[in-house]
């Protein structure tokens, strides 16, 4: 082997390395969170740090799954999260377009606004809200969670669309519009389904978000019936003990629908879908 | 087929003014050139036709009607893009048909228009392809298939081919002119390129900063420019300038350019306006007899073969001077030649305002033919 040839392998053994290691570390806490759910709990204090339990048990998914509360909040926190991202995908796209293409008299106030939702801490807006759910009976409902949480996330989402159909030529839906289609026509036919890996990230933002949101929840909800699953895995830790090994179980069954919604989006988020549309 | 009114109008985007008031006929079955160098209110005119903006005041009417608050989709115009604008989910059979489909138009008849359409332009074996697959000149006829399935009432063109090479924007010129002369659509056409507009259009609309400055067939354009904008627009190479001043002394008139003089016909403006003498290379003879009054010395700087001519350029007259022969010219740069404008075709514009100064009436008639 030449010198330059080695050079050149120590280089990208390097890179590779680098790399691995980057991984291992972001990627730990989850393998963690999985071990600690496979340890008995017998062995989980008498073990002490070791990489992999002597005996490992699926009795904790066992336990949660039919022993608690743990499949009501997942339903819950499907329902929350699922609503949230539509409604605000929804909205979204519909501001982000109007943003994008339509000059109009308060556009600048509109979009310094929106900015201005996204300074506060959200700590602040709790009491209020509290104050105004209360009355409305949307407290301790699925409903007033869905709510808060899509009023949140549309600015956001909003700029996020925005800046996607800035992407996407305005030349192509003048042509729809001039072949004989109502702006909303072209809209839909023409611009949406070049913009679904923007809506497919969206989605998922917005969904993730939702899903993994404590403090809201944890002050609008206090009955058990209407609790998504990170107030739910709460309830894993009692006055005396925390039960790790429910609660890591818990935290694993979680994971499953994020990973399987990125799976299904993953294709759009990749995918450039403008290509061929103008000379490039 | 068409007859498009444009009356007045004018076009402002917040405080700018971009038309200032536009006034045009275009006749039925007309190919129209909008030309002018960008930012000269072109698109934008093409756009108000074809509603994708809105007119501040005037009125267009296409056949008669008034289309001021129609949208596009109900003018029954058709549109090429620069960009090509297909829509890169659809296949280029859907890309063509699109239109068809909005109108609820039978699919065979659908089928049979875009087979018609694709056969004319030569894309037949590419209907199931996805314009990302197709090469440029392959695009830009899928957007004209596009244009010509639905016969609309008239054709937009917006630089259709400025994103080509030279080689395919030649061809693709003679392709759409002749598809003109097929369909005798009207069409209104939009371009920087001054060739594109010579060789297309029945009349060329010459535009400069939101205002037309000349409407008339190629050749008018081009032998009697009405202002200095357009005879230095207008031709390639471009048309000489020389800063003169116009003298008259009795009967006889003559332009005043440093220390020569050279003789012209009576133009109705004062003695001593400072004027510009306009001069077509094509116009300026090399090797002339020195002997010649019209004659000036000239100093080669540059020489330019075309292969169907030689473009020279030249130091006379205090400034630089092209001038085309279509002879092979054998000279060398730095060499001393003499060289000779036809008086006939000078053309005289005021420094003042720019316009053209024609020749006085009675003595254009006297003119031997």
């Amino acid at each position: 082997m030449s010198a330059a040839t080695l050079k050149r392998a120590g280089y990208w053994t390097m890179h590779y390395a680098i790399i691995a290691l980057y991984v291992a570390f972001a990627l730990f806490p989850l393998y963690w969170l999985f071990k600690v759910s496979l340890t008995p709990t017998k062995l989980l204090y008498s073990e002490g740090v070791r990489m992999w339990p002597s005996r490992t048990t699926w009795e904790n998914y066992g336990f949660v799954l039919t022993n608690s509360d743990f499949p009501r909040f997942f339903l819950n926190s499907v329902i929350v999260s699922v609503s949230t991202a539509v409604l605000v995908t929804v909205v979204a796209s519909g501001a982000g377009y109007a943003l994008s293409r339509f000059r109009f008299r308060g556009k600048f106030w509109l979009v310094g606004l929106m900015l201005i939702t996204q300074m506060f801490p959200l700590v602040m807006l709790i009491s209020p809200i509290f104050r105004i759910f209360t009355p409305l009976g949307l407290t301790d409902s699925l409903l007033g969670l869905i709510i808060v949480y899509t009023a949140f996330n549309i600015p956001f989402a909003t700029f996020l669309m925005q800046s996607f159909f800035d992407g996407i030529p305005k030349d192509l839906e003048e042509a729809a519009m001039i072949d004989g289609a109502h702006r909303f026509t072209a809209f839909r036919q023409i611009i949406l389904p070049l913009t679904l890996p923007g809506i497919a990230a969206t989605l998922g933002f917005v969904f993730t978000a939702a899903w993994s949101e404590l403090l809201f929840a944890l002050m609008l909800i206090s009955k058990t019936d209407a609790s998504t699953f990170p107030v739910g895995l709460l309830t894993f830790v009692s006055k005396f003990s925390v039960d790790f090994g429910q609660m890591t179980a818990a935290g694993v069954l979680a994971l499953i629908p994020a990973c399987l919604f990125f799976f299904l989006i993953q294709r759009y988020l990749v995918r450039g879908l403008t290509a061929g549309a103008v000379k490039g | 087929m068409a007859t498009i009114d444009i009356d007045g109008v004018r076009k402002r985007f917040g405080n700018v003014d971009v038309l200032h008031g536009v006034d045009l006929t275009i006749a039925d079955g007309e190919f129209v050139v909008l030309v002018g160098p960008s930012g000269c209110g072109k698109s934008t005119l093409l756009r108000l036709i074809a509603g994708l903006e809105d007119i501040s005041r005037g009125a267009i009417r296409i056949d008669g009607e008034r289309v001021n608050d129609l949208a596009p989709r109900a003018r029954d115009i058709a549109m090429v893009f620069q960009s090509y604008a297909l829509y890169p989910h659809m296949s280029v059979e859907r890309n063509m048909d699109y239109s068809l489909r909005l109108r609820k138009t039978p699919a065979e008849r659908a089928r049979e228009a875009v087979e018609g359409a694709a056969g004319k332009l030569g894309i037949d074996r590419l209907l199931q392809r996805k314009p990302r697959t197709l090469s440029g000149g392959q695009r830009q006829r899928v957007a004209m298939g596009r244009a010509i399935v639905r016969t609309p009432k008239a054709f937009l063109f917006d630089e259709p081919l400025s994103n080509l090479d030279a080689r395919l924007r030649e061809q693709m010129r003679g392709e759409i002119k002749k598809m003109h002369q097929d369909l005798g659509a009207t069409s209104i056409y939009v371009t920087h390129d001054q060739i594109e507009a010579m060789t297309l259009a029945d009349r060329i609309v010459a535009m400069n900063e939101g205002l037309v400055q000349q409407i008339g067939p190629p050749r008018e354009l081009y032998e009697h420019p009405t202002n200095l904008f357009v005879a230095g627009f207008i031709g390639s190479p471009a048309m000489n300038f020389i800063d003169a001043t116009y003298r008259r002394e009795g009967q006889n008139a003559f332009l005043v350019v440093g220390e020569k003089r050279l003789a012209l016909d009576e133009r109705d403006v004062a003695d001593g306006t400072p004027v510009t003498l306009g001069l077509r290379a094509e116009d300026i003879a090399i090797d002339a007899d020195p002997e010649d009054p019209g004659a000036i010395e000239a100093t080669v700087e540059l020489v330019e073969p075309l292969g169907l001519g030689t473009i020279v350029h030249v130091q006379a007259l205090g400034t630089h001077i092209k001038a085309l022969s279509l002879a092979v010219v054998e000279h060398r740069v730095g060499s001393r030649i003499w060289i000779r404008p036809h008086p006939e075709k000078f053309h005289v514009f005021e420094e003042a305002t720019g316009r053209r100064l024609e020749r006085k009436a009675q003595f254009a008639a006297e003119l031997p033919a």
